[in-house]
């Protein structure tokens, strides 16, 4: 069963290594995005800092929309699509792979640079730390609950736009908890609760979401 | 209704249809008799409000709204549920036919809510919970519309936008908890069941009478819509055929 998934992140990355700009370009996106915030609201540092949990996550729920359609699109296109879903493998554990490898080039990447675009906000090593973590527990549900999005709207026209709309309402609680926690270090309360509750979306989004991906693909290759 | 009625009969398209055209008036009557009361006893009846003096009886409009919208969710993910299980053509046209009335409800309450709160509050909006969720209920509304407006295929629509029903249905809750967390304002819910009602009982009735017209109507448009949706897509279909060339007659 593990072997699946572990077949299905082996060759995603694979894929995406051969074509590293599309992970680059949606980090840089990232990295735009939020360099614009400041130049848009000025440079205090006290109302930097009190932003920065918000923006940052905002960029993250952004930049991961950015890389969604493509989550099953290529291989819509070429048939491997309906070859997986032909293998005698559950698809919702092919899902999971993709959904892994997704998380791999798109949510990682984002963790592992928010806490240099947090010190251009004036956070401090605490609230660092706590960015990052909550990135990396955050973000594997959006590329859950993305799946769900991309796999609803494979082959549509106007997909891109279609996919914000129906994901990003469905990606309000992360982004609560996701900024909260890093809210709540800043003031001062601790950021155990938010954090928590981040890791039990993904949990859930990890466990369930796949195998509603998997339907809408179903429905899709029909 | 002969002995061999069972549960599915009317599950076809074809039986459907005119069950729908005579149960439209009957709602539509059920839905001017409610109002008419609601509205007397809402308006006419009911007394003052001793903090918030006539203003608050948007109250009659704006809580019926936020009721049906929350309600029409869930009918509609009942129907995605049974269509996604049974493969009934006729339950994906139902979630089809009431998405609309359901976003209407949504901003009719977003609106009303932002009337009234303009002079309790002093603001049109805040960032209050049960204010955002209900946002976020609009923006599930369109997103299904959206949805399924792209899609060509009716079936494929159909089930797509099930599975997206579903999905915000399990959603509803967390989204609904995350909101609430993060900021409360909004005044406690007016009715509950658990405890005895704060308000006065005309008040309370007036409300039940409008929830009550709110919902009736809520039938009737969706069976109206559901009719108009049945004859599109069915209309290569025999019956159709006879049906319309019986009406040109």
């Amino acid at each position: 069963m593990l072997k699946i998934v572990a077949a299905v992140i082996g060759r995603d990355l694979k894929l995406a290594m051969r074509r590293q700009a599309d992970i680059v370009s949606a980090l840089f996106f990232f990295v735009i995005v939020v360099s614009l915030f400041p130049l848009g609201i000025g440079p205090e540092p006290d109302l930097l800092r009190k932003l920065a949990p918000g923006v940052l996550w905002v960029a993250a729920l952004l930049a991961t929309m950015l890389s969604l359609p493509r989550l099953f699109a290529d291989d819509h296109r070429d048939g491997t699509l309906e070859q997986l879903a032909l293998a005698p493998h559950p698809l919702g554990l092919v899902v999971l792979g993709k959904v892994v490898a997704h998380w791999l080039v798109s949510g990682l990447p984002l963790a592992l640079l928010a806490p240099v675009l947090g010190l251009q906000f004036d956070l401090s090593a605490d609230a660092l730390l706590v960015l990052t973590g909550a990135i990396l527990l955050g973000t594997p549900a959006l590329s859950g609950i993305g799946g769900i999005g991309a796999a609803l709207t494979l082959g549509l026209r106007g997909g891109g736009v279609l996919l914000s709309l129906l994901v990003l309402p469905l990606y309000i609680p992360v982004l609560i908890f996701g900024a909260g926690a890093v809210d709540a270090t800043v003031t001062g309360l601790g950021p155990e609760a938010h954090l928590s509750l981040l890791a039990a979306l993904t949990f859930a989004a990890l466990g369930f979401a796949p195998w509603a991906a998997a339907a809408a693909l179903k429905i899709a290759l029909e | 209704m002969n002995a061999r009625f069972h549960l599915y009969h009317y599950a076809s398209p074809a039986t459907f249809y005119p069950l729908a055209g005579k149960l439209i008036p009957v709602f539509a009557a059920l839905a001017v008799v409610f109002g008419l009361a609601g509205l007397y006893l809402g308006l006419l009846v009911a007394p003052t409000d001793f903090q918030q003096g006539e203003g608050y009886r948007i109250i009659f409009i704006h809580v019926p709204a936020s009721w049906m919208s929350m309600f029409i969710y869930l009918v509609m993910a009942f129907w995605a549920a049974i269509g996604l299980a049974f493969n009934t053509r006729l339950s994906g046209m139902m979630a089809t036919a009431l998405a609309p009335t359901g976003a209407l409800m949504a901003f009719l309450s977003l609106w009303t809510g932002a009337l009234w709160g303009k002079p309790m509050w002093g603001a049109w909006w805040v960032w209050d919970a049960r204010l955002t969720s209900e946002l976020i209920l609009l923006f599930l509304y369109i997103g299904f519309i959206a949805l399924q407006s792209a899609i060509d295929d009716p079936r494929r629509a159909d089930k797509a936008g099930g599975v997206l029903l579903l999905v915000g249905v399990v959603n509803v809750p967390v989204i609904y908890f995350s909101v609430k967390w993060w900021n409360t304002l909004h005044q406690g819910a007016s009715v509950s069941l658990t405890q005895s009602p704060s308000m006065a009982t005309t008040m309370l009735w007036g409300m039940l009478l409008m929830a009550l017209c709110f919902w009736m109507y809520s039938i009737a448009v969706a069976l109206m819509r559901v009719r108009t949706i049945l004859l599109e897509r069915e209309r290569h279909t025999e019956w159709v055929k006879e049906m319309l060339a019986g009406e040109t007659k």
